[in-house]
């Protein structure tokens, strides 16, 4: 008996003869005598609650998270604050324990939680119907290029902006031997998507454009211009954006985008070194019917008082099986219902503040750390709540030396774009103070210094 | 005075608002930092073209309402924290709360996940040990933790698969999987470009070994497989199978949403599987979440390594005495790439090695133990009385976590179908079992108790039957019409499909 289970001696004595064996290895001969482990697992024994929690403590201590450090780090997932009463709704056993809401009448906490959320990201994007959420951003662009290709009847072109996150296209890439698309890239000018060469790329194969606005330098493309290309060869228009940005900045519903999706960990979802987050998917009427993952739809009961269903669900794999619209299955519903209450805590004005908050402060530290001795923007267009930087010195070093002044300075372009070598990436949220940013000019205009002594 | 009755239905009606539609404009609940900085117009930062004319349109409540809203709400949830959970194929065993603790701490949930592999390196390391952990509990040696749940993780092997035969030079274009597969895998095969070939199932619920060898043929990529199967059973022609396939040169996959059988017991990879998935969610006791998160990291054989997908945490040995280090590992040239942003879902990474951590080597083998010893208990109980006359069991041998039973009889004799006894189940408070799958039981019901349940507990859901299929032997009427006592009865599905509304109005 191990603190998890409850079967005593007698218990199992009593249900052993229930059943009319012996023992348990009765029940396990099905399993042929080669195929049976016949030993112990080669893993330590079990541990006290109290020795688990001082190891994992101890593996903790070990990272530099945002309370050790101050982050400036973004590339897609950002240190938000998360309020308090997001912790306490989402660990209640009511939303924590069950399952997937296959069972409405005692499901309705979470159904109606569902239909919030679509209603919120709906509200976001300006699409009328949104999912009730993927696994996380970059699968859901390779999701969408998915959908594409079965709506498209023949197409097999994706052209995909250079601007969208590096994990994004690289997802992309991977779906794309499954199910075959041919992927063409388009590349940046200006920190933004080369509208001419995007238009000589999209042609009548095309099955789908794909944008990403602020893309993942951070500068926001003009989704409406660069759309047209898509719109003139009836291709879809699939536009990834930073949710929290969308307080601000025009949404894609209102410039021509047929799918918008994204990210959504900034939605009251913790950092948790990359998962679990989830994915939002929202889209016109007419794709209703072809969308991956759970939709939450309203109706009533019996007695005719409103209530809550998973529909449409013969679009789904345990319906249609091959013929399913995705494959996916268990998503995210707990991290759908984080960003729930963290919108209704920001709220109509609150979110849009939050936004405006976030293109000020990051106006200011674009402007002071380009002030800084050997850096320089990488681009001018504008930005919302993340830019790019040159700097005059090896990048990882800058970093290191950074991070020995207690600060995570940026996320590094070299590895994902080559051509930016020289390149940083710098996020700022609601959480970066003033004091922080000051202090982070100055630290990184001493780390460059520095390196350009050193290397002299 | 209200009857307790009255105060239920009222608290009802007012709980089918949503928070929108309990917004008044005014209310807030956040209060921001000043911003501490120039505060221009923005167009004067970002063309007015690019900007928003209206904020969107989310609710405006305070906090006390908000708090309220979700309690309120959260009490229309039926949860495994309340009671018995028997849904076939989904392993609903307990989620320890320690689970949760060492999940918040700081170190973990606020790690960005673009930190230098150098500082953080704890959690580069438990990355590293819970694949260590998870091939010793396959069989396998290589382990990869992308995949963000099981469904995930089939596209992974089967694209796995794909990049293994085309770096032989071939293209093969069917994948093999018994008509009692779970839906996703055949939605999996589509997706990774493969044609599915359903195989028969035979007498004894296993694999029909004649419709297997009959097409198996060198066109054949993949067979995909769980075992125990979704009818509960070992398949124990699993030898004979992996031979025939890797006789065509094809893999065999395994799904390991039914591994809670078999941890310490029998290992996949000794059984010949080249590729396993595992849902962290069900046998390593992430929550479930109302639908996730989850977690479906895949092990895998030598000849499939070279694939995995990038980047792949590994232990370097520093050789200079001071121990070894980890990292990620982007250089992987024969990979199939990303399957996902960052390096997986890392708060389940830690839930799942807290709670192997809690059971170590004996306790999980313990658990499987407990699991198929339920099983069998509450299969027993219901093979006695109405339950063994109306719902027999599907296939009559010894079961391991799960068994299905067929509710045919009772339908032809009583006039209620499984559905019936689902909801009518409702309302002795228990959440019914998996019910119309595997789709070759008719009006099916997959039990599947978990080693999380007592013999209490078990005896009290197989009363439960029988006194649903007496009531129903004379009322069959109360089966019919169950739910009663729920927070909603039974809701109109093809109203909600023929017109989906699937947002809110807003005026």
């Amino acid at each position: 008996m191990t603190r998890y289970t409850s079967a005593t001696p007698d218990d199992r004595a009593e249900m052993l003869a229930a059943i009319g064996v012996e023992s348990t290895a009765d029940l396990f001969a099905q399993i042929p005598e080669p195929l049976r482990l016949g030993r112990p697992l080669a893993l330590p024994a079990g541990m006290s609650e109290a020795e688990v929690y001082e190891r994992l403590a101890a593996l903790a201590a070990r990272n530099a998270d945002c309370e050790e450090q101050v982050c400036f780090l973004g590339a897609g997932m950002y240190d938000h604050y998360v309020p308090a009463i997001v912790d306490a709704i989402t660990q209640r056993s009511e939303f924590l324990t069950p399952y997937t809401p296959y069972q409405p009448e005692i499901s309705q906490g979470g159904l109606q939680a569902m239909f919030e959320f679509q209603t919120a990201m709906s509200e976001l994007t300006a699409l009328p119907v949104s999912n009730a959420g993927l696994y996380e951003g970059p699968s859901s662009v390779a999701s969408a290029a998915y959908l594409a290709l079965g709506a498209s009847k023949g197409r097999r072109r994706i052209v995909v902006s250079r601007g969208v996150h590096p994990h994004s296209r690289e997802t992309l890439a991977t779906y794309s031997q499954g199910f075959g698309a041919e992927v063409e890239e388009v590349g940046l000018d200006g920190g933004v998507t080369d509208a001419a060469a995007l238009a000589r790329a999209v042609d009548g194969e095309t099955a789908a454009v794909f944008l990403q606005s602020p893309n993942f330098l951070g500068a926001i493309e003009d989704v409406e211009a660069l759309g047209g290309a898509a719109e003139e060869h009836g291709a879809l228009l699939i536009v990834a954006v930073d949710p929290m940005t969308l307080g601000v900045l025009r949404p894609p519903g209102e410039q021509g985008a047929d799918i918008a999706l994204g990210e959504g960990q900034p939605l009251g979802n913790r950092l948790d070194f990359g998962g679990p987050s989830f994915g939002f998917f929202c889209g016109s009427e007419e794709l209703i019917r072809k969308m991956p993952g759970r939709i939450a739809g309203e109706t009533d009961d019996a007695d005719g008082r409103r209530g809550f269903v998973l529909t449409l669900q013969t679009r789904e794999q345990h319906i249609r099986r091959e013929k399913a619209t995705h494959n996916i299955c268990t998503a995210q519903a707990l991290n759908a219902l984080a960003a729930t209450i963290h919108l209704a805590w920001l709220g109509r004005e609150g979110f849009r503040e939050l936004g405006e908050l976030l293109v000020r402060r990051t106006a200011y530290a674009r402007e002071r750390l380009a002030a800084a001795p050997g850096v320089e923007l990488l681009y001018e267009a504008p930005v919302a709540r993340e830019f790019a930087l040159r700097l005059d010195a090896p990048v990882d070093r800058v970093l290191d030396r950074c991070a020995e002044r207690g600060i995570a300075a940026g996320y590094p372009l070299g590895r994902e774009y080559p051509e930016y070598e020289d390149g940083l990436l710098v996020a700022i949220t609601e959480r970066r103070t003033k004091a922080q940013i000051d202090d982070f000019a100055e630290v990184l205009g001493a780390a460059i210094s520095a390196e350009m002594v050193a290397a002299s | 005075m209200m009857s307790a009755r009255e105060r239920e239905q009222s608290t009802r009606a007012e709980l089918v608002e949503t928070i929108f539609e309990k917004s008044k404009p005014g209310r807030r609940a956040a209060v921001l930092p000043p911003a501490e900085v120039p505060e221009p117009p923005l167009d004067e930062l970002i063309p007015a073209d690019l900007l928003r004319a209206e904020p969107p349109r989310l609710p405006e409540v305070a906090e006390p309402e908000i708090v309220r809203h979700y309690n309120r709400l959260s009490r229309r949830n039926f949860d495994l924290d309340t009671g018995f959970y028997p849904l076939g194929s989904c392993t609903m065993k307990h989620n320890p709360r320690l689970n949760e603790r060492v999940a918040a701490l700081p170190g973990h949930a606020r790690l960005h996940p673009a930190q230098d592999p150098k500082r953080a390196q704890g959690a580069l390391e438990l990355m590293w040990l819970l694949q260590e952990s998870l091939a010793e509990i396959c069989g396998l040696p290589h382990v990869s933790l992308q995949p963000s749940a099981g469904s995930h993780g089939e596209l992974a092997g089967l694209l796995l698969t794909r990049a293994f035969h085309a770096d032989r030079g071939e293209a093969r274009t069917k994948v093999l999987a018994p008509d009692t597969s779970h839906g996703t895998n055949p939605a999996s095969v589509t997706m990774a470009g493969y044609e599915i070939v359903k195989v028969a199932t035979d007498e004894r619920g296993g694999v029909e070994m004649d419709d297997l060898r009959a097409k198996v043929d060198d066109e054949v990529a993949c067979l995909m497989l769980t075992n125990p199967n979704t009818l509960g059973l070992f398949d124990e022609n699993i030898a004979e199978m992996a031979a025939l396939i890797h006789a065509v040169g094809g893999t065999l996959y395994y799904d390991g949403a039914n591994l809670n059988a078999v941890m310490g017991q029998s290992r996949p990879g000794d059984m010949g599987f080249d590729i396993v998935h595992v849902n962290l969610h069900k046998s390593f006791s992430q929550p479930h979440g109302g639908g996730g998160p989850g977690a479906g990291p895949i092990a895998v054989s030598e000849r499939i390594e070279p694939f995995l997908p990038r980047p792949q945490v590994v232990r370097r040995e520093s050789g200079n005495g001071s121990g070894p280090s980890y990292d990620l590992d982007h250089e992987r040239p024969r990979s199939i790439g990303r399957l996902r942003g960052f390096q997986g879902n890392f708060g389940v990474f830690v839930r799942s090695y807290a709670y192997i951590l809690s059971l170590g080597a004996d306790g999980l083998a313990e658990a499987s133990e407990t699991a198929v010893l339920n099983a069998n208990y509450l299969k027993a109980r219901l093979a006695e009385g109405r339950a063994g006359k109306y719902t027999p069991v599907a296939f009559d041998r010894h079961c391991m976590h799960e068994f299905v039973l067929s509710g045919k009889p009772m339908k032809r004799d009583l006039g209620i179908a499984t559905l019936d006894l689902a909801k009518r189940l409702l309302d002795f408070g228990f959440h019914p079992p998996t019910v119309y799958f595997p789709l070759l039981v008719e009006e099916a019901l997959m039990i599947e108790p978990t080693e999380t349940e007592t013999k209490e507990s078990l005896d009290a859901f197989a009363d439960a039957i029988e006194q649903i299929l007496t009531e129903a032997e004379t009322e069959p009427e109360k089966a019919k019409n169950a739910p009663y006592t729920t927070p909603v009865r039974r809701l109109d599905e093809v109203k909600a499909t023929r017109k989906p509304v699937v947002r809110q109005p807003l005026g």
